[in-house]
């Protein structure tokens, strides 16, 4: 017996006890977490779970009477038939790629010119702030008033200026409802997109462009070389920004169009199906879509980074 | 150099404030006017002020008021004078304007159970959505209810329960310019909507040369609530029914479409073509501002036409809606109760505000001051009432009035109404009936069976 020979000593793989100031230190951090982690189980994680658990139900808002009871998959049975749903999807996302084409491209422009040294600068950039500092509602009141046919100044403009022929009815009419909500908001948000720009313009060295000047570089060269390369972060952080934004637009359509049938954003359509008819269930299960068509969007510009880093 | 950055970002900031500031106090800054006439009388003294002092002094309450006209202008007054007598403050808040806005608005607070509301106004066609609610009034303001119209009083009165007390009525009317249908050589307004039609026309191409502003017909048109009571006037008039019917929808009819393609046909010709984002403001606005000869509205309108800083004070004058060729003049029934929520922790007070409002001095004060329409029947027949309220004359006060399909639908009563203004906006921005109807019937039909 005593002939076995002792089998050899396994490597040790068990993690090492440690010690009794790591434990400490791991509880101390767990216990600094703890209030960011129950803000963020409090603000997101619990809404977002109640909104898909209300989903599976038939629940109304003012349910005075008819007890709510689990419904399954019904509410999103009904969702993939909706056609008015399907319309506001489509409006929303056209006008989410036609704004956030013009305003990263407008802001791209301005970004670049409020860079560059001259004489007022910072005046300039804080008066370019005015639209963004101007509540979408009141912003969108305002510019109501513009676009009236019969009283608002962009007909009148037109006129004396020959460009228009009649006084046109922008909002009213259905062929020009989208280009006039868009222009409403491409000009309120350029300049918060402008603003983001120029930040990440800021960090770029100086002596990069002092090193291609030096090397005969002309301004062209050196923005598709040296500004558009080194800002690409900050782009990315723009374009999510303001993808996710006007994917969840509300206030201008609501006050634009009302609750005009062809003109509702994915936002009014579903605010006004949960507070409006009151089905709280079935808006939830629309909140859950619009949710997932965000996040199709965040993973596209995720990946989009992913692979542009590699 | 850092400072002066510091310097210039400041001042840069500076100016934008100031902008945005002056932007604001300029947007804020109008119709001071309005106010002139509300002063002229003054509110009516709360009756047996001290018992309610002794009981009630010293609570706040929110009553959830109107926006519309002078709506806010007399709710803040009446508070004031409210307040003065009896020592509960009352924290006045304007509802949304357009009235669905204002339906989620409570229904939101209701669904919360919030206790941030203890008296709201409700619109005619609520109370059956909000009974639940609401407070039964009817042990303390029942006998002050049997002064009210008894139609309004039951339609505010659900399985026994008194919700809401009648506050003011209101039906739809037709104001018309008098200067200009003498000079166009009209004896007297339109009687059918054809009528209506050639003579907007006639007037709006002869005034066009002075006012380039100037139009025809406006009436609200915009999705939301007010165009399924101004829809319905027209289908009504036009003998096309109710929309529903004996709880049918009855809306598809020939005579229904006819009447609502040729209200298409007058849209940017005889209308501005943005007449399909007008709600009542609007409306005011192009008819005091003297650039429609003819606008569809509810009697609220006839106090601020008549008023100092109108532009057609003392041409103007109103008479029943034009009705189609085979029907017979309507107005669309609308009104406004007040209801006290179940959720407030200061009924008692909440209950005395309601029953100052709702007693027929203030609804005197309210009609003479406001031009609404007085639910209380001696206050509609008061002759200083009626001679500030023309509207009231026994010729227009007696027309027919259509209600809209609330008791059918109850809680789906707003997403019916949805289905409605969202279908005849889509005619007047170019659908045509025969496309649109049908589908609003098949709609409102799935709504009626789920209910």
């Amino acid at each position: 017996m005593s002939s076995v020979a002792t089998p050899a000593p396994v490597p040790h793989r068990r993690r090492r006890r440690r010690t009794k100031l790591q434990r400490r230190q791991t509880r101390l951090a767990w216990l600094l977490l703890l209030p960011a982690l129950a803000v963020v189980v409090f603000v997101a994680i619990y809404p977002l779970g109640k909104t898909v658990y209300q989903s599976f139900t038939n629940q109304e808002f003012l349910a005075g009477l008819t007890p709510t009871k689990r419904v399954g998959f019904s509410n999103y049975h009904t969702l993939i038939h909706d056609t008015i749903f399907r319309d506001t999807v489509v409006l929303t996302i056209k006008f989410t790629v036609i704004t956030v084409s013009f305003e990263f491209l407008l802001g791209l422009i301005i970004a670049l010119v409020v860079n560059s040294h001259f004489k007022g600068r910072g005046v300039m950039r804080a008066i370019m702030l005015v639209p963004w500092a101007i509540p979408t509602v009141v912003a969108a009141k305002m510019w109501l008033w513009m676009l009236d046919d019969t009283y608002g100044v962009v007909n009148d403009l037109g006129m004396r200026a020959h460009i228009l022929s009649h006084p046109h009815a922008w909002i009213a009419d259905p062929s020009t409802q989208l280009a006039a909500v868009c222009a409403v908001d491409v000009w309120k948000t350029t300049p918060f997109v402008a603003l983001l720009l120029l930040a990440g313009m800021q960090v770029i060295p100086k002596d990069l462009y002092e090193a291609a000047s030096v090397d005969g570089a002309n301004q062209l060269q050196q923005f598709w070389r040296i500004t558009l390369p080194l800002l690409r972060p900050a782009i990315l952080v723009t374009l999510i920004f303001r993808t996710l934004d006007a994917l969840r637009v509300f206030d201008v359509f609501q006050v634009f169009f009302g609750y005009r049938l062809g003109a509702q954003s994915m936002a009014v359509y579903n605010q006004s199906t949960i507070v409006g008819d009151g089905h709280v269930g079935y808006g939830a299960a629309m909140s859950v879509a619009i949710f997932l068509i965000i996040s199709l969007f965040v993973v596209i510009y995720v990946t989009f980074v992913r692979v542009s880093e590699q | 150099m850092k400072h002066r950055r510091m310097l210039v970002l400041t001042g840069g900031l500076g100016v934008l404030a100031l902008i945005v500031f002056l932007g604001v106090a300029a947007a804020s800054g109008s119709k001071p006017a309005r106010a002139e006439k509300a002063a002229a009388m003054p509110a009516p003294k709360v009756p047996k002020a001290a018992a309610i002092r002794k009981k009630y002094g010293g609570q706040t309450i929110t009553f959830v008021g109107d926006s519309v006209g002078n709506g806010h202008v007399r709710d803040t007054a009446l508070a004031t004078q409210f307040t003065k007598d009896t020592g509960i403050k009352v924290n006045v808040v304007p509802h949304p304007s357009a009235s669905d806005q204002s339906y989620a608005q409570l229904a939101r607070a209701f669904s919360s159970k919030s206790s941030s509301i203890d008296v709201a106004m409700i619109d005619v066609v609520w109370p059956g959505a909000f009974a639940p609610y609401l407070v039964n009034l009817k042990p303390k303001l029942g006998k002050q209810s049997k002064l009210h119209l008894a139609s309004i009083v039951a339609n505010d009165t659900i399985r026994g329960r008194l919700v809401a007390m009648p506050w003011f009525g209101d039906y739809g009317i037709l104001y018309y310019r008098t200067d200009l249908l003498r000079k166009y050589g009209y004896s007297g307004p339109p009687k059918t909507w054809s009528a209506l039609f050639a003579m907007a026309k006639k007037i709006q191409d002869g005034e066009r040369s002075s006012n380039p502003n100037f139009t025809g017909f406006v009436f609200q048109g915009n999705a939301y609530e007010g165009l399924t009571c101004n829809a319905l006037e027209w289908i009504a008039s036009a003998g096309g029914g109710h929309i529903i019917d004996k709880g049918k929808v009855t809306i598809n009819n020939a005579k229904a479409r006819a009447v609502l393609d040729s209200i298409r046909s007058q849209i940017g010709k005889i209308t501005p073509q943005g007449v399909t984002t007008y709600q009542e403001d609007q409306t005011e606005h192009a008819f005091d501002n003297g650039d429609a000869a003819f606008a569809r509205n509810w009697p609220y309108q006839y106090g601020i036409g008549a008023g100092a800083d109108s532009k057609v004070k003392g041409k103007f004058s109103v008479t029943v809606l034009p009705h189609g060729a085979a029907g017979r003049s309507v107005g669309t029934v609308g009104g406004w109760q007040l209801a006290v929520s179940k959720f407030s922790k200061h009924q008692g007070a909440s209950i005395e505000l309601v029953r100052y409002m709702t007693s027929p001095a203030v609804e005197k004060f309210d009609a003479i001051t406001n031009s609404n329409v007085p639910t209380i029947v001696s206050v509609a027949k008061n002759k200083a009432v009626v001679k500030a309220n023309p509207y009231l004359k026994p010729a227009i006060a007696s027309v027919p009035r259509v209600t809209r399909p609330a008791k059918f639908l109850g809680a789906r009563y707003n997403e019916a109404s949805k289905v409605v203004y969202q279908g005849i906006n889509q005619i007047l921005t170019g659908s045509p009936a025969s496309q649109v109807v049908p589908q609003i019937k098949a709609r409102l039909q799935q709504i009626l069976n789920s209910k």
